[in-house]
């Protein structure tokens, strides 16, 4: 590789670190990916690259490669989130998902039956959001090269030419809602490392968006943006489009939806939940108007029962800022976490 | 329920700034990293009176480590035959030359551990390597490395060793009541984990013989809210006392089977607190009988004199006479992705609390 082309990037090697969903991660997509590939579609950094031209309908496309530890965790396994995740990607494009491909890594010895068990679980998701596989590609590396397996996918959806989802379409004034409870999903895969010697309750929120996407642009055509809270959490996920959109947001901590049981386990951890990775939630900034036929919609959706407002884009700014209200109506403002909370939860 | 909570913090404040009103300013130092990050998490400073004030003092133990204790870990890294356990906040913990985060990167051994227990049962299952537990924390976490002591002596582990470096607090507190600054604190916020082992005892020398007020507290806005009341009504009635606000968790002996394992399997001894220095009596050491887990002895390590980095504040700030904001490298040269002090590295440490939920209010 060139050198002289690297030259903003301070550090040597690669860490964890590089790849959590943090600082170093936009520092390495921005200082390196950007730098060698950069273009005005991948520039904009968005879940799904969105690809116009004469055709009726716009292309979103997207890929996601999983790396989780264990392969399979409470929830879900590896094979469910290959396609959970890239259909979230499409979903939060405003993209009706319509073929993936799947490339599998796989490590020698790795058992069939396992690997039967992750086909079966990708299927039914599949089959769910009326999708297919139509491309792919197999590895197999020595033993140790890879951790058991890892699989990649690429999903290819469509928007209606009238549909535009986008951070910059968000306004002051527009509600801030979400589908559920958070940080389920990375505490799901911690806890069920073998190393982690407690048992929980907590299992992971994996799961396919797509319907509840359709389902809340049929009731409302001024939903301005959406967002799947995955690595980094709501907290990294409000940060990254109040960037996007010039905002400033607030939200409320009374009305984050947040299980008991996973307050207690970060607060024994020491882990902000706020920064914690979804892999089944996903942000929608919508016209305070509409607000409520929307989350009408998301509740009536089997994965939006628990949906609510969190929170609302206060005004046009530079500085964006996420306020957090703290329950005793004290304030903090979120920031981008600084290193990695949890390694290889997706 | 959530009513009920904002209910009882409206009183609280109430009754805390009435109390205020008529004290001087004063210094209450908390001394638990889990603490401080309460109160930078729930913004406490932003409803306290102005005359109260919130100061940090050595409660992280990740920040109170020396760098000589980092260097020979680090060291001991360098060595592929061994393998190196460790809470994940030691990894990023800058030496004088490297860290342990550094080393995984460059293929060193380092395994990130939620229990001491995997590493003893890593060495069981890999007698061909050495398997090195970074023994860290407060009375909190001695029992459970004694524990481990005690299992691997039974079952005659050879390949199993710790690094020590654990720490007790009363010494350190007293420590900063004889320093200069002494005069300056004029209460203690006592550390609720700790003390849910030693119980409360330990920490009545600060009432009975420096005439201060210490309350043993909880860790929920709630919790260090109700223990400053405690710490005010006893400053406004002029009877200092050693008290336990987080009596659901701390009782009065604390936890005597703890106790009996710390005991059991260590003895205490002077110790090196970073940005401090040496304190008598404030450190964990195993008993003769043990010596051969140790593994600072058994790879003949040796303290170096490795000082803190140039400009780097973290000795104040572990002892409460400087705030992070007063450090000329505080979110400039020093950021939780490039520490330059410990105070920054760890979760729990100072720096990284008032960098993470206060930097803005500065």
């Amino acid at each position: 590789m060139n050198n002289s082309k690297n030259n903003n990037f301070k550090d040597k090697t690669i860490l964890l670190s590089h790849g959590d969903g943090g600082i170093k991660t936009g520092e390495l997509i921005n200082n390196l990916v950007i730098k060698y590939f950069g273009n005005n579609i991948l520039n904009k950094l968005e879940d799904s690259a969105v690809i116009s031209n004469n055709l009726h309908e716009k292309i979103a496309y997207t890929t996601d490669s999983f790396t989780v530890k264990p392969v399979f965790f409470p929830g879900g396994n590896i094979g469910k989130l290959s396609i959970c995740g890239t259909i979230n990607d499409l979903a939060a494009a405003g993209a009706t998902p319509v073929v993936l491909s799947m490339g599998l890594i796989i490590e020698e010895g790795f058992e069939v039956k396992y690997l039967e068990k992750l086909f079966e679980s990708a299927l039914e998701v599949l089959k769910e959001t009326n999708t297919n596989i139509v491309t792919g590609d197999t590895k197999v590396v020595e033993k140790n090269s890879v951790d058991k397996i890892f699989i990649n996918t690429s999903g290819i959806g469509f928007i209606k030419k009238k549909i535009n989802i986008s951070p910059l379409n968000i306004k002051p004034g527009d509600k801030i809602l979400i589908n559920g409870s958070i940080a389920e999903h990375g505490l799901a895969v911690l806890s069920s490392r073998p190393e982690f010697n407690f048992k929980t309750n907590i299992i992971s929120d994996c799961a396919p968006l797509s319907s509840l996407v359709n389902e809340i642009m049929d009731v409302s055509d001024k939903i301005h943006a959406l967002r799947d809270a995955t690595r980094g959490g709501i907290a990294t996920v409000l940060l990254e489009m109040s960037d996007k959109s010039k905002t400033n947001m607030v939200i409320y901590e009374d009305k984050i939806p947040i299980k008991k049981e996973v307050t207690g386990l970060c607060e024994f951890l020491g882990l902000d939940p706020l920064y914690i990775a979804n892999e089944g939630k996903i942000i929608v900034f919508v016209d305070a108007a509409d607000a409520d036929k929307v989350l009408d919609a998301m509740k009536k959706n089997k994965y939006g029962k628990d949906s609510c407002v969190i929170g609302e884009v206060t005004q046009k700014s530079s500085l964006n800022t996420v306020l957090f209200k703290t329950k005793i109506g004290t304030n903090r403002i979120l920031d981008k976490f600084y290193s990695e909370q949890l390694p290889r939860i997706c | 329920m959530q009513n009920n909570t904002v209910y009882n913090i409206n009183l609280l404040l109430k009754e805390i700034n009435e109390i205020a009103r008529h004290l001087p300013y004063i210094n209450i130092m908390e001394v638990c990293g889990t603490h401080t990050m309460s109160i930078g998490k729930n913004g406490l400073r932003q409803v306290l009176p102005q005359n109260v004030n919130l100061i940090s003092g050595p409660g992280c133990p990740v920040c109170v480590t020396s760098v000589s204790d980092i260097d020979n870990i680090t060291e001991l890294a360098e060595n592929h035959n061994n393998y190196i356990f460790s809470f994940g906040d030691m990894l990023k913990v800058p030496g004088s030359k490297s860290s342990l985060y550094k080393k995984r990167s460059e293929g060193s051994n380092i395994k990130i551990c939620y229990s001491p227990a995997d590493a003893l049962d890593f060495a069981q299952k890999n007698p061909e390597n050495n398997v090195i537990f970074i023994a860290i924390g407060f009375e909190t976490t001695a029992p459970l490395t004694a524990l481990l002591i005690k299992k691997a002596f039974e079952m005659q582990i050879s390949n199993f060793y710790i690094y020590n470096t654990h720490k007790i607090v009363p010494p350190a507190l007293k420590f900063l009541l004889n320093s200069k600054n002494g005069n300056n604190i004029n209460a203690f916020l006592c550390p609720g984990h700790v003390c849910a082992v030693i119980g409360s005892k330990p920490f009545e020398f600060i009432s009975k013989i420096y005439n201060k007020p210490a309350v043993i507290s909880g860790f929920s806005a709630d919790d260090i809210l109700n223990s400053v009341l405690m710490i005010l009504r006893q400053l406004k009635e002029g009877k200092p006392a050693t008290e336990i606000q987080y009596k659901r968790v701390v009782k009065e002996d604390g936890n005597p089977v703890a106790v009996n394992y710390i005991n059991e399997i260590f003895d205490i001894n002077d110790s090196l607190w970073r940005g401090i220095g040496n304190i008598e009596k404030s450190g964990l050491v195993l008993k003769d009988k043990f010596k051969n887990f140790d593994a600072k002895i058994t790879f003949s390590l040796k303290d170096n004199n490795a000082k803190d980095p140039r400009y780097c504040s973290c000795g104040d700030i572990l002892q409460g006479t400087k705030k992070p904001f007063e450090c000329k490298l505080f979110g400039k040269l020093c950021k939780p992705d490039n520490p330059v002090g410990p105070c920054m590295v760890s979760s729990e440490g100072t720096c990284a609390a008032y960098f993470k939920y206060e930097k803005y209010t500065s």
